[in-house]
C-alpha cells in the first residue's frame, strides 16, 4: 500500500475527529439559540475572540471525553506494532488485519506506538486531572483565604507566611521534592492528600451550615446526607491498599487511583493553592469594606455566613477569569512534570511525557514530539482567549 | 527573609533525608544491588543516621562536625574521604553554610561550592541575554498595543502576547528546534543544542534557548505594560497635552512612558523565580549545563548538599527580587516617594 499523501492524512484526521465535531456543532447552535438565558455564558458568544478560546477548549475536552470511549483513536496507545518504529506519517500498518486501521496517522514513535492515538489518549489525562485539581486549589485557596482576608491580624499573617513560603520554592524543585518514587515510599503525598483533600468537605460543610443555620430541620439532614456521601468518598481517594494511608477496608473502597496520578495530583494542587489564597485574599479584603458586609453585620448575620453568601458571589467575576487561566497553568504543569518524567507512569500517553520522548530524537524525526506539543499549545491557548474574552465581556456592565 | 530562607532550607534538608531518599543516595554511591545492612553502615559511616535536626545544625554551622572512627582511619563532616586522627584534628571543628563551607556534591565529587559558582556563572550569561532580548521587546509591544486600546495593531499585539504566555518553554523550544535546528527537514539556521555556548557562545547556538525563555515570560510583561499604558493615555494630563497640540509621538515618549513604565518594572522583577522554571527546562531541552541542569541533576540523584546549596541560590534570589521590586516601586513612583 501507499503512503498517504498530507492531503489524505489531513482528510482521514478530520474524518477520525467526527463525533468531536457534531458535539461541537450541537453544542454551538443550542447555546447560541439559547444565549441571552445563559448569563455570562451566553454572554461569550458575543466576543469573537472567547468564542475562538471556548472552540479550542471544547474540541479537547470532547476530544478526551470520546478519545476515552475509544470513539477516535485509531490503535492501541500502548501497543507496539513492529516495523512501525519511527515511521513518518500516513505510513500503512505492516500485516494490519480486518478491521483493524490500516495507517498510523501521524507516524509511530520509538517505541512503535501510535502517535496519533497517544495524542488524543493524552488529552483525556489532562482534561481529568487539570479542572479538577484546579477547582481543589480553589477550594483549598478560598477556604483559607476567606478568614484570612476577612479577619486579618494573626491569622493573616500566618497563612500568608506560609503561603509566601510554598510560593519562593521554584516549581520543579517542589515537584523533584515530592514525586520521586523514594518520596512516594514514605507516603508523604498521601499524608498531603489527607490533609488537602479535607478542605472540600470543610468547605462545602460550611456553606450549607452557614446557609440553613436557621432551619434545623432542613439543615441537619442535609448536612448529614451530603457530608456523608463527601466523606465516603474522600475516605476511598485517600486510602488506597498497600499505601501509607489505609483506613477503608478494601471492599467499601469506591476506587483507587491509579498509580502516580495522586500524587501528581497532590501537588499540582499544592503548587496552586497559595496563589489562589493570595487572590482570594486580596479580594475578601477589598469587598469586606462594602456596605453590603456592613449591612449584614448590623443584621447579626455569622462571619462565616458573610464570608461565603456575602463575599464569595461578589468576588466571582475575577475568579472565574483566574480559573480558566489557572487551568491553562495546570495544564502547563502537568506537562512540566511529564517533561522531567515524574509521577506518571513511563508508558503514559500524556503529552509531557510524550514531548519528553520525542525530544531525544527531535533532530532526525519530528512527528512524534510536534503533535503532543502543538495539541497542549492549542488548549493552553484556547483557556487562555477563553479568560481574556470572560474578562472582557464581564467588565461590560 | 531570613525566617522563610531558614523553613525552607530545613522543608528541603528534611525531604532529602528521609529513609528512602537516604537508600536511594548509598545505593547510587555503592551499588545498585547492595544490601540492607551494606546501606546501613555506609549510611552510619558518613554520618546520615544521625539525628535530622542534629545533621541540619551541623550543615548550618552551629553545632560541631561529626567525627567517627572506621576501619583505616577516621571520617568526619568536616574532612574529605577517610583521613588520620591527625588530619582530622587540623580540620576546623565547625563546617557549615556559615563559615562558607557549603559541602561536598556526592555525584560530581567536587565542592559544592565552586560547582554552582561556574554553573550559576553560566546561567547568568543565559539570563543576561533573555533579559537584553525580553525586557525591550516586551516594553515596546506593550506600548505600541496600549497606544491606542482596541486598534488592530492592538488586537494583534495582544492575541500574540496571549499567545506567548500560553506556550510553556518545553512546546515552544520543541517547535524552533523542530523548524529552525532540524536536520531532516527545516531552515537549519540554529544548533539544537546549547553545549558548545558554554564556552564559545555564539548567534548560532545560543540564540534558540534565549529566545525560547524570553518568548514564554515576555507576554506577560507585554500585557502588564499595556494596561498600564492604556491607563496613563486615558489620564487627563494626555488629553491636556493633546489639546495643546503636542504630536502624537511626542505624547507618547514624553508625557506617557514614564508613567507607564512603573507597573512592569515590578512585573519583571517578580518574573524572575519565573525565569528560573523556564531555565531549568531550557537547559535540560538545550543540554546547557548551567544552574538549572544542576538543579535537575542534584534532585534526580539525591545530591543532599548541592541541592540545599541549589535550593539556597533559588529562595535568596527569589527573595532579593522581591525585596528590589519593593524599593524599585518606590524610588520610580513619586507619589510614594515623597509622601
Amino acid at each position: 500500500m501507499e503512503p498517504l499523501t498530507w492531503a489524505e492524512i489531513l482528510g482521514r484526521m478530520f474524518w477520525q475527529f467526527m463525533p468531536v465535531w457534531i458535539a461541537l456543532i450541537v453544542l454551538f447552535a443550542v447555546s447560541a439559540a439559547f444565549k441571552r438565558k445563559l448569563g455570562l455564558y451566553g454572554k461569550l458568544y458575543d466576543s469573537p475572540i472567547g468564542l475562538i478560546g471556548f472552540g479550542l477548549v471544547m474540541f479537547w475536552v470532547f476530544t478526551g471525553i470520546f478519545g476515552a470511549m475509544d470513539l477516535i483513536i485509531t490503535h492501541d496507545p500502548l501497543a507496539q506494532v513492529s516495523g512501525m518504529k519511527n515511521k513518518v506519517p500516513g505510513t500503512p500498518m505492516r500485516g494490519a488485519e480486518d478491521g483493524e486501521y490500516m495507517y498510523y496517522l501521524l507516524g509511530g514513535d520509538n517505541l512503535a506506538r501510535d502517535v496519533f492515538s497517544r495524542m488524543v489518549d493524552g488529552a483525556w489525562v489532562v482534561v481529568q486531572i487539570a479542572p479538577l485539581a484546579t477547582l481543589f486549589a480553589f477550594m483549598v485557596g478560598i477556604t483559607l483565604g476567606l478568614p484570612a482576608g476577612y479577619y486579618g491580624g494573626k491569622l493573616d499573617t500566618l497563612l500568608s507566611f506560609l503561603a509566601n513560603l510554598i510560593l519562593a520554592f521554584p516549581v520543579i524543585l517542589l515537584f523533584y521534592l515530592l514525586v520521586t518514587p523514594e518520596i512516594v515510599a514514605t507516603g508523604v503525598p498521601n499524608y498531603m492528600a489527607t490533609v488537602l483533600f479535607v478542605f472540600p468537605i470543610i468547605f462545602v460543610g460550611v456553606l450549607l451550615n452557614s446557609r440553613y443555620y436557621t432551619q434545623p430541620k432542613f439543615r441537619t439532614p442535609l448536612l448529614i446526607g451530603v457530608l456523608g456521601v463527601m466523606i465516603w468518598v474522600y475516605l476511598s481517594l485517600i486510602s488506597e491498599v498497600g499505601s501509607k494511608v489505609h483506613v477503608l477496608p478494601g471492599i467499601l473502597d469506591l476506587f483507587d487511583i491509579p498509580g502516580g496520578i495522586l500524587v501528581v495530583f497532590v501537588s499540582v494542587v499544592f503548587v496552586n493553592s497559595p496563589t489562589v489564597f493570595r487572590i482570594v485574599r486580596g479580594l475578601a479584603m477589598d469587598i469586606k469594606t462594602r456596605d453590603y458586609v456592613a449591612a449584614a453585620q448590623t443584621r447579626g448575620e455569622g462571619p462565616w455566613y458573610i464570608m461565603l453568601w456575602e463575599i464569595l458571589p461578589n468576588a466571582r467575576g475575577p475568579l472565574i477569569v483566574d480559573f480558566c487561566l489557572r487551568i491553562g497553568y495546570t495544564t502547563i504543569l502537568l506537562g512540566t512534570l511529564g517533561f522531567f518524567g515524574l509521577g506518571l507512569p513511563p508508558e503514559s500517553p500524556d503529552w509531557g511525557s510524550t514531548i519528553n520522548e520525542g525530544r531525544k530524537l527531535l533532530s532526525i524525526y519530528l512527528h512524534p514530539a510536534l503533535p503532543p506539543a502543538l495539541a497542549l499549545l492549542s488548549l493552553v491557548l484556547g483557556l487562555n482567549l477563553l479568560a481574556d474574552g470572560l474578562r472582557e465581556e464581564s467588565l461590560k456592565d | 527573609m531570613i525566617l522563610t530562607a531558614l523553613c525552607l532550607t530545613f522543608i528541603v534538608f528534611f525531604m532529602t533525608n528521609l529513609y528512602p531518599n537516604l537508600e536511594k543516595l548509598a545505593k547510587t554511591q555503592g551499588n545498585f544491588r547492595m544490601s540492607d545492612e551494606a546501606v546501613e553502615s555506609y549510611l552510619e559511616n558518613n554520618g546520615y543516621l544521625q539525628p535530622v535536626y542534629l545533621k541540619y545544625a551541623q550543615w548550618l554551622g552551629v553545632a560541631p562536625g561529626w567525627e567517627r572512627e572506621v576501619e583505616n582511619g577516621w571520617r568526619g563532616r568536616c574532612a574529605r574521604g577517610t583521613v588520620t586522627r591527625e588530619e582530622l584534628d587540623a580540620a576546623p571543628t565547625f563546617c557549615g553554610i556559615l563559615q562558607g563551607d557549603w559541602g561536598y556534591s556526592t555525584v560530581f565529587k567536587d565542592e559544592v561550592g565552586t560547582l554552582v559558582a561556574t554553573r550559576l556563572g553560566l546561567t547568568g550569561k543565559l539570563m543576561f541575554f533573555v533579559l537584553l532580548l525580553m525586557v525591550p521587546m516586551a516594553l515596546i509591544v506593550g506600548v505600541l498595543a496600549g497606544m491606542k486600546e482596541g486598534s488592530k495593531t492592538d488586537r494583534t499585539l495582544s492575541t500574540f502576547s496571549i499567545a506567548t504566555t500560553a506556550t510553556p518553554e518545553y512546546v515552544s523550544g520543541v517547535i524552533f528546534i523542530a523548524v529552525f535546528a532540524s536536520s531532516a527537514v527545516g531552515l537549519k539556521w540554529f544548533k539544537g543544542t546549547a553545549t558548545a555556548a558554554m564556552e564559545d557562545a555564539n548567534f548560532e547556538n545560543f540564540f534558540l534557548p534565549v529566545l525560547t525563555i524570553a518568548l514564554y515570560g515576555m507576554g506577560y510583561i507585554a500585557r502588564m505594560t499595556r494596561a498600564s499604558m492604556t491607563e496613563v493615555m486615558t489620564a487627563q494630563y494626555i488629553r491636556t497635552a493633546r489639546l495643546k497640540g503636542v504630536s502624537f509621538p511626542n505624547i507618547v515618549l514624553k508625557h506617557a512612558l514614564r508613567n507607564a513604565l512603573i507597573a512592569p518594572f515590578t512585573v519583571i522583577m517578580l518574573q524572575f523565580p519565573w525565569l528560573l522554571n523556564g531555565v531549568v527546562i531550557v537547559e535540560t531541552l538545550f543540554n546547557y549545563k548551567g544552574f538549572g541542569w544542576l538543579l535537575v541533576q542534584a534532585a534526580g540523584n539525591n545530591d543532599i548538599e548541592l541541592l540545599l546549596a541549589v535550593s539556597v541560590v533559588s529562595v535568596i534570589v527569589v527573595l532579593v527580587t522581591q525585596l528590589i521590586s519593593d524599593i524599585g516601586y518606590v524610588f520610580l513612583n513619586p507619589r510614594i516617594r515623597i509622601s
